[in-house]
């Protein structure tokens, strides 16, 4: 009785494997190569920002901003497909889908709340500093 | 159920409707449940994402708001930022050395480089916590003012799910001691993998807008 269990047990464990092989597994785990490579980049894309903000090496700093944002968007691409083995095929496109669904939203709430809380703070009534301190 | 049990138990019916049988398009059987585990902890993932994305926005919106208190700059200690950072990055790639071992049926490797995964996790949560020891104890409490309220809500949560993912990963080298590598501990360890090199990006994210913008501006 427990030695089928164990069999089936082994038949599934098998399974799985082919699939991973096959490439259709998503989450299946890359290879050694695949996460050094990722570690590689992860560091220098995580360097270069660190380096040019304590190093103050640009004196724009809207430049710097902005390059340290488009370092941060490309480490957020490296980790995704060298540590969590993102593809477009993985799950029959499934985990591809909800990515894109999850990152359209985080768009929208991100610049939409930055947009109009910017705007609401714009059209504010100025308030002076008497009445500041007289402010619940 | 009852009228496909019927024509088995009646055979009559049975030879009548032998050529009716329905054709089940999924004969090879493409219902995984360690797949579609997967794919339920990844919405899971991105759900978590949204609540990220929230705290972000929130950050965005009051992080400029220091209500005549500290600001960014006054406060934060890049060197032990880039530190921390170290520490999360090492620990994503000693927690892909663990799957590695995990493949070949290595559990001794498999729990070598869980337990340095761990030490790397309980090292990072350790210098987060002197961090906002050292921000409290300066005066810069999340009470002061907004930007700290954010600060401390997204930076906070963060480091409560390496908390819980340290927890985890503590739970799962003891069930892979008394039980083994079989497929039910697998599963829980790819789980835990990708949560584990969730928190790392949203990591990249809060290092980037947080800490090295704030002290930019």
């Amino acid at each position: 009785m427990s030695g089928a269990a164990h069999a089936d047990d082994h038949a599934h464990g098998h399974g799985g494997h082919g699939h991973g092989g096959h490439g259709q597994d998503a989450h299946g785990h890359g290879s050694f190569k695949d996460y050094v490579t990722g570690f590689v980049l992860s560091v220098i894309l995580t360097a270069i920002p660190f380096w040019l903000v304590m190093g103050n090496v640009i004196e724009d700093k809207l430049v710097t901003g902005v390059v340290i944002l488009g370092l941060a968007v490309v480490q957020i691409v490296v980790h995704m497909i060298y540590f969590l083995h993102m593809n477009t095929k993985s799950e029959g496109g499934w985990t591809f889908l909800a990515l894109i669904f999850t990152i359209t939203l985080v768009v929208i709430t991100l610049f939409g709340s930055i947009w109009v809380m910017h705007h609401l703070n714009a059209n504010m009534m100025p308030v002076s500093a008497e009445e500041m301190r007289h402010a619940p | 159920m009852a009228s496909h049990a019927n024509p088995a138990m009646n055979p009559a019916i049975a030879g009548a409707t032998a050529a009716d049988v329905p054709d089940f398009l999924d004969l090879e059987g493409e219902h995984h449940p360690e797949g579609s585990t997967m794919l339920g902890f990844w919405i899971y993932l991105m759900s978590d994402c949204l609540i990220f994305a929230v705290l972000f926005a929130t950050y965005a919106v009051l992080g400029r708001s220091y209500a005549a208190g500290p600001s960014p700059k006054d406060l934060f200690d890049l060197p032990i930022v880039a530190v921390n950072t170290s520490m999360l990055l090492f620990s994503s790639i000693t927690y892909g050395f663990a799957m590695l071992a995990m493949e070949r049926d290595d559990l001794a490797k498999t729990q070598l480089w869980l337990a340095v995964t761990g030490l790397f996790g309980a090292a990072f949560v350790g210098l987060e916590l002197y961090e906002f020891a050292h921000l409290i104890h300066e005066g810069a409490t999340p009470q002061r003012s907004g930007f700290l309220s954010a600060f401390f809500t997204l930076v906070g949560t963060h480091g409560l799910h390496v908390t819980f993912g340290l927890i985890w990963l503590v739970t799962l080298m003891i069930q892979t001691r008394i039980r083994g590598l079989v497929p039910e501990n697998r599963r829980r360890l790819m789980c835990l993998s990708m949560f584990w090199h969730f928190l790392d990006v949203i990591w990249i994210g809060v290092f980037t807008f947080v800490y090295l913008m704030g002290v930019l501006q």
